[in-house]
């Protein structure tokens, strides 16, 4: 089964080619990883991807449905949930309001029953904070679930955008350099974070440099340069293929 | 979920926390002071009530949607002159007067935050501002029904059915019932899913997208929920005073709401209790600088920005438990954005 589908996926700013003609599929199960050199067209699809730029040319599908040009909002309420290269918390927030929030798409208590603090709203209010914690736990947040986002070190920062993007219980995960800034033991440990998750069923599409994370964690590997697809196979495939190491090396071995 | 009595109960259980409440205390001792002592202080009590409710609302847009309006005296203005003219010319009781001005406000708050809470920034706050100063003019301009400068008096005190607050003292205990009524609405949104939704995209509109948020449609709750604190504020102001003219939902208005927000605390849920009697009742141990009291105002603000940039009731977060040692870097989203560059 496929999860999601690019086709012919293309975007233009100006006369700058960001994203040229790009197709793939990522399978339902396991982990697919988009790599490429800086400016190789990577943010570029996650944004087309998830709703926040509408594409020049092309379809995207998901689950086999036609979802070119809807916005994120949409995105994330239908399963599609993307974190952000530049972690986006909301840092005057504790921990566990972050991850709360990320239960949004799940939950349904409008102003009024908030307001009349209705049995309903309390009992859902509850359970958001029950699966909220229970996530935290999951991601070895624990101990700082009370603290505000903003004060936490980095890395920790990371693991809670994970946390609240799992929160909404997407079918499809979304992660833009997700070990951006992370020391080498965060990242292994990031690295068995992401196949956990999509062990447990949550397709994972992953932009990322840190190549030894790539090739750990990836069932599939997409490689984009100058805004189009140059390979696409198993870790072990791309290795091997000469226009990537051509792409990586910039032409040394030529 | 957390009742505010409860999480009052365990504030307040720790001599420690007594200190840091010590801004929340004060205020709401002065309050109940006025209400046994009688007498000038009355009156000025009464405004810091009416006011804590406006803030309130300005409280939620700005506070916890982060956003800027300079114009929700109009909300004011049009909720108050709907109660002056239905009670004095055309005999309405108090309640369905407030009522029908209420509504007025909220449809206003719909036609013009639909088009312009799609602006940004400081165009948004243009666009508020331009609001303000449009329903100030009406009022001056539309004499048949405003009577322009003059002002309509006679507007009868607050009431339900037969019974009126006549006295300064039963007014006051219906301000107060009113104002907490306004602080426990405003706790429960806070601690909710439409508030989180709220303080959310005031922290970050692309993840409060992408996590499913609808951001135009949250902005626009958040505003007409606004506008309503500040409709109630303003049928109320004209009812205890019995008099409204343009002036008392001029510009002023805004910049002594705006003094209040952030000498009271911005985000926090008792910051405009605090920041209004502060405001309201602080200067009058002062007398003699009554004309100098934008000057004051002005000075107060700045002074708050550069040193207390959360306010006094920042000593007593409320929102929460007590936020530590970082807090400082936790409200001012500049400084962790920086702390985060830093790192490699």
């Amino acid at each position: 089964m496929t999860r999601l589908s690019v086709k012919g996926l293309t975007k233009r700013f100006g006369g700058l080619v960001a994203t040229d003609n790009v197709s793939f599929d990522v399978p339902e199960k396991g982990v697919t990883a988009v790599i490429g050199p800086n400016g190789a067209g990577k943010t570029t699809l996650f944004n087309l991807i998830s709703g926040f730029l509408p594409p020049t040319d092309g379809r995207i599908f998901f689950d086999g449905t036609d979802v070119t040009g809807t916005p994120p909002e949409r995105m994330a309420a239908i399963g599609l949930v993307r974190t952000f290269q530049l972690v986006q918390l909301f840092p005057q927030l504790t921990v566990l309001e972050n991850v709360m929030i990320g239960r949004h798409v799940r939950t349904r208590a409008g102003l009024m029953s908030a307001l009349l603090s209705l049995p309903a709203a309390r009992r859902e209010e509850s359970e958001t904070q029950s699966k909220a914690r229970a996530l935290i736990a999951h991601v070895g947040l624990g101990a700082q679930t009370e603290r505000l986002a903003g004060v936490l070190p980095y890395g920790q920062q990371r693991l809670l955008e994970i946390a609240r993007a799992l929160a909404a219980e997407p079918r499809l995960l979304l992660l833009d350099e997700p070990a951006a800034g992370l020391n080498h033991g965060e990242t292994e440990r990031l690295g068995l974070l992401i196949r956990e998750i999509a062990d447990g069923g949550t397709t994972v599409l992953l932009i990322e440099h840190d190549m030894r994370l790539v090739m750990n964690t990836a069932d599939r590997i997409v490689v984009l340069n100058f805004g189009a697809k140059i390979a696409e196979g198993t870790p072990a495939e791309i290795e091997r293929h000469a226009d990537v190491i051509e792409a990586y090396l910039g032409g040394v071995a030529a | 979920m957390t009742s505010l009595p409860a999480t009052i109960f365990r504030e307040l259980r720790d001599p420690l926390n007594l200190v840091r409440h010590l801004p929340t205390l004060l205020a709401v001792g002065l309050v109940l002071y006025a209400i046994v002592a009688g007498g000038y202080v009355v009156a000025l009590a009464g405004f810091a009530l009416i006011y804590a409710v406006f803030v309130t609302g300005l409280n939620i847009f700005m506070g916890l949607g982060g956003q800027a309006s300079f114009g929700h005296n109009a909300f004011a203005a049009i909720s108050g002159y709907t109660s002056a003219v239905l009670t004095t010319s055309y005999g309405w009781e108090t309640l369905p007067a407030m009522g029908v001005g209420v509504l007025g406000a909220v449809t206003l708050a719909v036609i013009i935050g639909y088009p312009t809470l799609r602006l940004k920034g400081h165009y948004l706050a243009m666009a508020t501002l331009a609001i303000g100063l449009i329903v100030y003019e009406i009022a001056v301009q539309w004499q048949s029904v405003t009577q322009g400068y003059t002002g309509i008096s006679g507007i009868p005190p607050l009431g339900i059915g037969k019974w009126e607050a006549a006295s300064d003292r039963a007014q006051l205990i219906v301000l107060s019932l009113i104002v907490i009524l306004a602080m426990l609405s405003a706790w429960r949104i806070r601690n909710s899913r439409f508030g989180r939704a709220l303080v959310a995209f005031s922290g970050s509109e692309d993840a409060a997208r992408a996590l499913g948020i609808d951001v135009a449609r949250y902005k626009l709750a958040a505003f007409v929920v606004s506008a309503v604190y500040a409709a109630i504020a303003g049928s109320l102001l004209v009812h205890i005073v019995g008099f409204v003219s343009p002036e008392v939902f001029g510009m002023s208005m805004v910049i002594a709401g705006f003094t209040m927000l952030y000498v009271g605390g911005i985000g926090a849920v008792v910051g405009p209790l605090v920041g209004a009697v502060m405001i309201n009742l602080l200067p009058e141990t002062f007398r003699g600088l009554k004309e100098y009291q934008d000057i004051i105002y002005g000075v107060a603000l700045i002074m708050i920005l550069i040193y207390a940039p959360g306010g006094f009731a920042s000593m007593s977060t409320l929102w929460r438990g007590a936020p530590s040692e970082d807090d400082t870097i936790a409200r001012d989203p500049g400084l962790a954005v920086n702390a985060l560059e830093a790192k490699p």
